[in-house]
């Protein structure tokens, strides 16, 4: 069965017809060609498919779209402001907190959502929070010091 | 010396945190029909019977593909593999792990494909599995391949390896030296040991997957994540059977490989599946099918050293058996360097080393960064420092004692050169302060102590690559290189050795995309060689260019060839300074045309001086642990880790700390908690949930990479590679750190706390 969805995604408003089973993550990469959230672990451990709803952090592997609907959702092609790249962006970038970069999206997009909610945590912190990312490439140092540099800490 | 020293920023970063990167699962392809695989329940049954008539009469199925559809083909062989031929694009008669791939199908939408793999009906006829190295290794076991087929040309350096036929041996590495019964008759001291490690999983976060596209049965194009898309393009070519020009691999970014992405792994299949829908076809991985595709060695290491009063180390017996899985895949290579060094990098005269890959019902083993070093060391290196308590010596001076200098002779009897071992060693002791004792932790319960533990590896020996270095008009280059990105940063490693060469800086540089239609030869991205070869390769074609530049000078701009140079990425006359535009305008008579710069390298198994050579380069490291154990609940802390490599010259510095630790990090998570767990041959934690994997929460508060440099003659501007190195000394760093804690010896890995807890347990039990 399909259903009829709104989402705001990135700014823009999109409507989209679902499938009742559909996943936001299936609904963002499939119709609306946004890839960056990636297919990981499909069961809500690796963070590879992290987007924000409404500003928070879910595993959109494991979200309906259609839980989605009228909600705001932010992915990694929306961090940037049009050629101003978001100071998490630039951080990862200047630390090298990233190698394959599969897991980069879902990284950048947890940090965001908790230096919104924290802006200034502490390293404990952000161990804590960011723990529900893998990095199997072993970039936690450089991501540690990434997330810290955004924050100006 | 600062981490962004290069002052190079990677090429793939933009695209990489702006979510443009593509890869292969966010490729579109139109037309493309999604594949799926039905695979094996069973660790070991014949198939009786498929029946997929009714999967075939499902709304969307495009194509079904089973035995039947690949025995007998004309136009195919489906027999493959790196090594021996012994696997086929579905099962033919039996399957022989669970998950082994029994049939599949092409439908246009996944729903379809999913709902026709259950509609397919296969009759097994349960056989009895082997799921055990010993048991497999009995008289009278039941045989997992009764018969193992064994290609006309393979590798050269596996050419004298051969399944043991009526066994479940695949293959038997003997390494003998010196005379093993003299040496221990010299010995004061025997120790002997057994230590086991369990088989891993790679974990990228990027399953497995392949699109492929037939054209009329004549052109084959195949996207992979593959690791090697020529050795892939080589098997698609012998399977299909293809001239090696009709086949294309096109690769783009990879989510990760760690070893898990060589040799074919979906790719066979895909094709065959293209081939009877007539139609594009993509197939990418769920995670539990990537558990069931390929994993890391289970080993159980038997090691027995022969040493003097003294601590000088005389000889060695070991057995080193390699739990392969189903299939050979890369197995014997693999054992085959598991035997090479587990005399481990020191000096013993005589050794007899027995080193076996062995076939059983679980999912094939193939390489894993580390490649068989990691299975060898844990081994060796734990079994130093039995040995060094026991005779009462340092356990840093046990290995310097014994460790390899600069043209010591290695144990296939060459020369070792370029390797900075021992200045490793002394700065990870340096850096963990082995001289001074541990802080007493504030919890009288919880103790503290360090553990050291060092390696040396070899890389892939004899091998190719080649490169191609295009001069543009504008004085703009193109590199062509076959080298995977595959995080490891090896665009921006090979971009930055052409900019050196060619003195240009990197923005007018373009790394051009892996695609075998368009790049040269490269064997393989793995064995930790990219910088190495692909480095020297980009190096020496960026060189030619020059000496084209060169010649181009003499010719056109009338200067003795001796007066011409290179400076800032312009040409030097004698009074004054030439673009490369200039050059290349004043050549062509236009702005346009092309120089093109060649570059290969291909090592061989004899050196110049005509000495024999196992590797074109060594890989030497070592790293030190820190940890802190309760010693009432075996609860473990890692708090501090630190790792050294001798990375020749650093390319990049940034590149060379990344993959120290990356690489560390995968070894904390296999020596502590990384293991595939089976029941009676079936996988019982085929998930990243029960399969856990180091996240940030895990990590100690400090992991330190160290460079050491010692630069290599034939490297591009003194490197090597360094990719692996690190991974290798983390598991008995930690053990030896807890045995130096609490006085307790774990030898299975992984180190969970209730092995440290029952080890205490014991120890109590005996001093009562």
């Amino acid at each position: 069965m399909k259903k009829h969805i709104r989402l705001r995604v990135n700014g823009l408003d999109r409507e989209l017809e679902v499938s009742t089973g559909a996943t936001l993550l299936d609904t963002v990469r499939d119709q609306l060609d946004l890839t960056a959230a990636k297919l990981g672990c499909e069961m809500q451990v690796c963070g590879a498919c992290t987007l924000l709803v409404d500003g928070k952090p879910v595993s959109a592997c494991s979200y309906l779209a259609l839980d989605a609907d009228g909600a705001e959702i932010l992915t990694t092609e929306g961090l940037a402001q049009g050629d101003k790249l978001h100071p998490l962006q630039e951080s990862f970038m200047e630390m090298g907190a990233l190698q394959c970069g599969y897991c980069t999206s879902g990284f950048l997009l947890a940090a965001k959502a908790l230096l919104d909610e924290n802006p200034r945590p502490s390293e404990d912190e952000i161990r804590e929070y960011l723990a529900g990312n893998f990095c199997r490439c072993g970039c936690y140092g450089e991501i540690l010091q990434a997330v810290k540099r955004a924050a100006g800490i | 010396m600062s981490e962004r020293s290069d002052g190079a920023r990677r090429l793939d970063y933009l695209a990489k945190v702006t979510g443009r990167a593509t890869y292969l699962a966010d490729m579109k392809l139109p037309g493309v029909c999604h594949g799926r695989i039905l695979r094996s329940p069973y660790p070991h049954a014949r198939i009786v019977r498929i029946e997929v008539s009714k999967a075939a009469k499902i709304p969307g199925v495009v194509a079904t593909l089973t035995r039947d559809d690949i025995l007998d083909h004309p136009a195919l062989d489906p027999y493959y593999g790196p090594v021996f031929k012994d696997q086929t694009i579905v099962a033919v008669e039996k399957v022989r792990h669970v998950g082994d791939p029994v049939a599949a199908v092409a439908a246009l939408t996944p729903d379809a494909a999913e709902e026709a793999l259950g509609a397919i009906e296969v009759e097994y006829e349960e056989l009895a599995a082997i799921t055990d190295v010993h048991e497999a290794l009995k008289k009278n076991a039941p045989l997992v391949h009764d018969y193992v087929k064994v290609p006309e040309a393979g590798f050269a350096d596996l050419a004298e390896l051969r399944p043991v036929e009526g066994t479940n041996i695949c293959t038997h590495f003997k390494l003998r030296r010196g005379d093993i019964d003299k040496g221990f008759a010299e010995s004061d001291h025997i120790f002997e040991d057994t230590f086991t490690l369990p088989a891993a999983q790679h974990a990228f976060l990027e399953p497995h997957a392949c699109i492929a596209q037939v054209e009329q049965g004549q052109r084959l194009t195949v996207w992979s994540t593959t690791q090697n898309p020529f050795v892939v393009r080589t098997q698609l070519a012998n399977i299909f059977k293809l001239p090696v020009a009709r086949v294309r691999v096109v690769v783009p970014y990879l989510g990760g490989g760690y070893g898990g992405k060589v040799y074919p792994k979906v790719e066979p299949l895909t094709v065959a599946l293209a081939l009877k829908a007539a139609r594009p076809v993509r197939v990418v991985l769920s995670r539990e099918e990537v558990f069931h595709t390929i994993t890391k060695h289970g080993a159980v290491i038997r090691m027995k050293t022969g040493v003097k009063k003294d601590g000088t180390l005389m000889a060695r017996e070991c057995e080193v058996l390699l739990d392969t899985g189903a299939y050979a895949e890369i197995g014997p290579r693999v054992a085959k360097k598991s035997g090479y060094t587990a005399a481990g990098p020191y000096r013993i005269p005589h050794l007899k080393i027995d080193s076996m890959s062995i076939y059983t019902n679980k999912p094939p083993a193939g390489a894993f960064r580390g490649f068989g070093v990691s299975q060898s060391a844990w081994a060796h290196e734990s079994q130093m420092d039995i040995i060094a308590h026991a005779l009462k010596i340092d356990p840093l001076k046990l290995r310097l004692q014994n460790g390899y200098d600069e043209n010591d002779t290695f144990v296939t009897g060459e020369r070792l050169t370029s390797i900075g071992f021992k200045q490793c060693l002394a700065e990870v002791a340096n850096a963990i302060g082995w001289e001074e004792k541990p802080e007493t932790a504030k919890d009288r319960h919880v103790k503290r102590g360090k553990g050291i533990a060092c390696l040396i590896k070899a890389t892939i020996t004899p091998s190719i690559s080649s490169a191609v270095v295009k001069l543009n008009e504008d004085g703009s280059a193109s590199v062509y290189a076959g080298t995977i990105e595959m995080g490891q940063g090896s665009e921006t490693t090979l971009a930055q050795i052409a900019g050196r060469e060619l003195e240009i800086p990197l923005e007018r540089i373009q790394m051009l995309g892996v695609d075998t239609d368009v790049v040269p030869y490269d064997l393989t991205t793995s064995s930790s060689r990219s910088t190495f070869h692909m480095g020297k390769a980009v190096q020496l074609a960026a060189q030619d260019v020059k000496h084209q530049l060169k010649r181009i000078v003499a010719e056109d701009f009338g200067v003795p060839p001796e007066q011409i140079g290179f400076s800032q990425g312009k040409i030097r006359l004698p009074e004054s300074l030439l673009d490369y535009r200039e050059v290349m305008a004043k050549r062509f008579g236009m702005p346009g045309g092309t120089l093109v710069g060649q570059g290969q390298v291909k090592t061989k198994t004899v050196d110049e001086r005509g000495e024999k050579t196992t590797s074109a380069f060594w890989f030497v490291g070592a790293g030190a642990a820190e940890v802190e154990v309760d010693s009432e609940t075996g609860k473990l802390k890692l708090l501090r880790y630190v790792t050294a490599v001798d990375v020749g010259k650093a390319i990049s510095v940034l590149g060379c700390r990344q993959q120290l630790a990356g690489a560390s990090i995968t070894g904390m998570g296999q020596a502590l908690f990384e293991e595939l767990v089976y029941d009676n041959g079936q996988l019982i934690n085929p998930n990243l949930i029960d399969y856990v994997i180091p996240s940030l929460g895990d990590m100690p508060q400090k992991i330190e990479p160290i460079l050491v440099e010692v630069p290599h003659k034939e490297g591009p501007f003194g490197a090597k590679g360094i990719g692996e190195t690190a991974l290798i000394p983390v598991a008995p760093a930690i053990a030896n750190a807890i045995f130096d804690a609490v006085g307790v010896r774990v030898k299975d890995l992984p180190i969970k706390a209730e092995k440290i807890f029952l080890a205490l347990e014991e120890k109590r039990g005996q001093g009562r």
